[in-house]
């Protein structure tokens, strides 16, 4: 999005509509192999789109790779450190998807018979396709920023400050961006873009991103 | 009548809201549902509630069956038995009969919609006629391992729809076409699953004859082999030597070789053990089911093979955890050690309920998880809410 100095903000919230790839790995190899020749919304489906889907409980597993070669595989020291890797740590998605190869990698390339399922329990690539919806809430001032984040869908979390930085590989969040064009606070706005995503719920990040409009809007008054 | 409002405290917060503004996107489009009947689970059961809530959004959606004579039927059904990988006799004739029985449809059904949804086999060749609009074909079984004759006489007619849905991505099978993902719903609001006070849980339970004397472990589902209620009999032995439990199974009798046979073990195993309770409850018995599913302390499910059984989320909706086996759709209802426990083996289940017996605690802790899982991912609010969003996709 871009954001004219005076503009206001538009919140929006999104719904996931999956897609299977025909795509399928029974082991750790075969995953690799797949993951190397996905398109790249694949991969963005299984790491940063498993935050949007697993939001009433914790992300035990960070991504849905992890959780594969973990509960199915019985991988467990595979599955530790797939999960580990942070998406938002990275420069895009390719960047993501060759450390994620590269850790596979390094786990089947001593491996003569590594072990395997059958197609029940098969990982199926997947992508989403995001339908945007309009919430009819918008902002003009910090303060309305503040009641919006409050009251909107969880979704549009997601969508303001992952899906736009991770996918449409944008350097800062709508909020950020809007926070820096608008009102013309860039103090405010790195912080709420330093907000660590990873590995917690999208409401506990509604949360972060209250108490940073708080302390500024108390900062405001004083 | 029920409106999209009577949702509202039962949905997770702002899904509601979130519905009305994504339905304002594909408002007035004319969505037609055609399936081969409106009795009965499955499709049939989800487009009861989902359609009339379409139309209260603002979208002309309507609900057509396609008709025909018992040899249509059969063939139909021996169809949707193949594609999900039984082996059936299905001759030239039967489906040139299929066909043609269609093509009589096709004249009195107005098929001019934006967007028409063929669940299953009964209307999937319509899509041969198609003059304008999108089409869908909505795939509700497990269609990865086909018999091959059945698939090679589905598959091409599936091609010529512009998407297809199916249930969980193991399902899909290649069609040619995008394949999306929309899981099953239930409606918390049905006979099946309204709210249902003690009251009346005590009474009926009382009529279905289970005693109310000590807690009891659900198990329902058709008793066939693939079920596998010999399993949960087993199971409960093994649970039964450590705690006083009793164990129901509750099931529609099935018209299957060796039901019959699998009936009578039942009635066996329950006539050498007081505590065994085998109820022939049909599939349309809403209120026992609710009341069982209610009156219940836990719900073991453990059928061999399945495809998408909604069973664990009806179950986890009452508040009730889940031990179930590792197959189909089951292991995607169940957050294994959140809502229930997943298992692999009759020990395994024995293992399970022990432990949640003994550790009392666990159940409501579980069974709050459990309804608060299902709440987010099995409601017919959910499947609305994909619904809607398939349809902006499809008519963009």
């Amino acid at each position: 999005m871009t954001a004219p100095a005076g503009a206001a903000f538009v919140f929006k919230g999104c719904v996931e509509l999956r897609e299977a790839l025909g795509e399928q790995a029974g082991d750790a190899r075969e995953l690799m192999d797949r993951l190397e020749r996905v398109p790249a919304e694949s991969v963005f489906f299984h790491t940063f789109g498993y935050f949007l889907r697993h939001r009433p409980f914790t992300t035990a597993y960070g991504n849905d790779f992890a959780r594969w070669v973990t509960v199915e595989l019985g991988e467990h020291a595979l599955g530790e450190r797939l999960a580990v890797v942070d998406p938002f740590a990275f420069d895009g998605l390719e960047a993501l998807r060759t450390e994620l190869v590269s850790i596979l990698h390094t786990h089947v390339r001593d491996r003569a018979g590594p072990p395997r399922v059958e197609r029940e329990h098969a990982f199926y690539f997947q992508r989403s396709h995001l339908v945007e919806v309009p919430l009819g809430l918008e902002a003009a001032t910090l303060a309305e920023l503040r009641a919006g984040i409050a009251a909107a869908d969880a979704s549009a979390i997601y969508l303001h400050l992952v899906e736009a930085r991770a996918r449409l590989a944008r350097p800062t969040s709508d909020f950020g961006e809007w926070l820096r064009a608008a009102l013309g606070m860039p103090a405010l706005a790195d912080r709420i873009d330093r907000i660590d995503a990873y590995l917690t719920t999208l409401e506990r990040v509604r949360d972060r991103l209250l108490a940073l409009v708080d302390e500024a809007l108390e900062g405001a008054r004083a | 009548m029920i409106t999209l409002d009577d949702y509202r405290e039962l949905a997770p917060p702002g899904a509601l809201d979130l519905i009305a503004r994504l339905a304002g996107l594909v408002r007035g489009r004319r969505v037609l549902h055609l399936t081969g009947g409106r009795l009965g689970r499955g499709p049939a059961e989800a487009l009861r509630a989902a359609v009339p809530l379409l139309g209260e959004l603002g979208l002309d959606a309507s609900w057509e069956i396609t008709g025909g004579d018992a040899a249509y039927h059969a063939t139909a059904g021996a169809l949707r038995a193949a594609l999900a990988g039984g082996e059936r006799l299905v001759t030239d004739e039967a489906l040139e009969h299929y066909l043609a029985m269609n093509r009589v449809n096709a004249t009195k059904l107005r098929l001019d919609a934006d967007v028409v949804v063929l669940h299953d086999v009964q209307p999937l060749s319509l899509v041969t006629g198609r003059a304008s609009g999108r089409w869908v074909w909505h795939c509700h079984l497990d269609c990865a391992a086909p018999q091959q004759r059945a698939w090679s006489f589905v598959r091409p007619l599936a091609s010529r729809c512009d998407a297809a849905v199916f249930s969980l991505p193991s399902f899909v099978n290649r069609v040619g076409v995008p394949a999306f993902v929309i899981a099953p719903s239930l409606d918390p609001l049905s006979e099946k699953h309204r709210a249902m006070p003690p009251h009346e849980i005590a009474a009926v339970l009382e009529t279905l004859g289970v005693g109310q004397d000590k807690p009891f472990l659900l198990s329902s589902g058709a008793f066939t082999g693939d079920q596998d209620p010999l399993g949960a009999v087993n199971a409960y032995r093994l649970v039964k030597k450590h705690h006083d439990v009793r164990l129901v199974l509750a099931g529609a009798a099935a018209d299957e070789e060796g039901a019959a046979s699998l009936l009578a073990d039942l009635r066996e195993a329950a006539r050498a053990d007081p505590d065994i309770v085998v109820l022939e409850v049909p599939d349309d018995a809403y209120r026992q089911i609710n009341a069982l599913q209610r009156g219940s302390t836990l719900v073991v499910h453990k059928p061999l093979r399945e495809a998408f059984g909604l069973a664990p989320a009806e179950a986890m909706w009452k508040g009730k955890p889940v031990v179930g086996s590792a197959t189909g759709g089951l292991a995607q209802q169940i957050i294994d050690g959140a809502t229930g426990y997943v298992v692999r083996s009759v020990e395994g289940a024995a293992f399970r309920i022990r432990h949640l017996l003994s550790n009392r605690e666990l159940i409501p802790r579980m069974g709050a998880a459990a309804r608060e899982h299902a709440r987010r991912t099995f409601l017919i609010t959910r499947e609305v809410t994909e619904s809607l969003a398939l349809v902006a996709r499809v008519t963009r």
